[in-house]
């Protein structure tokens, strides 16, 4: 049972990705969206925790990064989809968990 | 897929309703069943007949009510969340003797069980919110 | 509606400042009618939820903290407590309010319903839920 993580709050303004990546088990995959997408640039510690974490897919959300202009300070490791990917990555995990 | 869908925050003031939406639109283009969206706390904003946003953006209200209609969507606000922040429909106001009602046509008022029942009889529920 | 599913109530919000704590717990009442397998969650800020002795007399605002203590009596007995999140907010499972719930298959003896948890074993249990109802 591979779950879906959704967080879209920036980890510099909540604790929500910090929360997600404490919980989710391995084998889970956890995708960024919104404000969320901070987390997937590269330059702070964040991205180190995403570097040094084992076992957990992680996404974002393309349209979301490239409307907050980040498209060229995507971290390495992390995997763009758009609002299809989004959907098939619903469809493949057997459940979804929102971190708000 | 069946997905359900969870809507907690109103339009403009969050992203989730925009989420929400493209979500939606993104699954129905895939073939899958959209088994229902609940608006849930600020949720229900997006359900006011009254709003007059910018004409050079988006009129959220206005795609999720299009987007009703093209694929015969259910659309649920909650009701004890809607009467909090006076969301009412015609029969509502006319109960609580309200003088007007501002509910968009394509949503319907309903209780929390229908969004219970949208976990239990989609495949996957999603919540968008803040 | 013959599959029994898991569902999970996720409170990661702390209580009046914002209205996600109570209208979370509307759903827990109403859902409980649906004879699910229901479980709630309080993580992070969540855990002020269940402190005692809110008095919100001063704010001009019902207190709904009563309605943890009925949550048992609507057969709502799995609240899972995050150990670390206590901890990291200076707190003990003796700030909390003590939830309990009778056991009819027991003579109703009367059982804890708040569940300590470390973080490893509360990914565990979020692990094993179809629904996940976040707020």
């Amino acid at each position: 049972m591979a779950t879906l993580h959704t967080v879209n709050k920036s980890p510099f303004e909540m604790n929500s990705f910090d929360t997600c990546l404490g919980l989710a088990k391995s084998g889970s995959s956890i995708l960024l969206i919104e404000d969320g997408v901070y987390a997937a640039t590269t330059g702070h510690s964040i991205a180190d925790k995403i570097k040094n974490t084992s076992g957990i897919s992680f996404y974002v959300l393309g349209p979301d990064l490239q409307a907050r202009g980040l498209e060229n300070k995507l971290a390495d490791g992390i995997k763009v989809v758009d609002y299809d990917g989004f959907v098939d990555l619903a469809a493949e995990h057997s459940t979804v968990q929102a971190w708000l | 897929m069946k997905f359900s869908i969870q809507i907690n925050e109103g339009p403009y003031q969050h992203q989730a309703s925009d989420t929400a939406y493209q979500f939606t639109k993104a699954a129905l283009a895939k073939g899958h069943e959209i088994f229902r969206v609940f608006f849930y706390h600020d949720g229900v904003n997006n359900a006011t007949r009254l709003a007059i946003p910018p004409q050079d953006d988006r009129n959220v209200t206005e795609q999720w009510m299009a987007l009703q209609k093209e694929h015969d969507l259910d659309l649920v606000v909650c009701i004890a969340a809607a009467q909090r922040r006076g969301l009412l429909d015609e029969n509502e106001a006319k109960r609580q003797g309200k003088d007007a009602n501002n509910i968009a046509e394509g949503f319907r008022i309903s209780g929390l069980g229908q969004l219970i029942e949208a976990g239990i009889e989609a495949d996957r529920l999603l919540v968008f919110g803040a | 509606m013959a599959e029994v599913k898991k569902f999970m109530y996720l409170n990661r919000k702390a209580p009046y400042g914002t209205i996600y704590a109570l209208e979370s717990l509307e759903v827990v009442l109403i859902g409980a009618a649906f004879d699910q397998d229901v479980s709630l969650a309080f993580i992070g800020d969540g855990v002020y939820q269940l402190t005692k002795g809110q008095n919100t007399a001063g704010i001009g605002m019902k207190s709904f903290s009563p309605v943890y203590m009925a949550l048992g009596d609507y057969e709502v007995n799995k609240i899972y407590v995050e150990k670390e999140s206590l901890e990291e907010r200076g707190l003990t499972l003796d700030d909390l309010q003590h939830l309990v719930w009778e056991d009819e298959d027991e003579d109703y003896a009367e059982k804890d319903s708040i569940r300590l948890v470390s973080r490893a074993e509360l990914a565990d249990v979020l692990n094993e839920q179809d629904i996940t109802l976040s707020f």
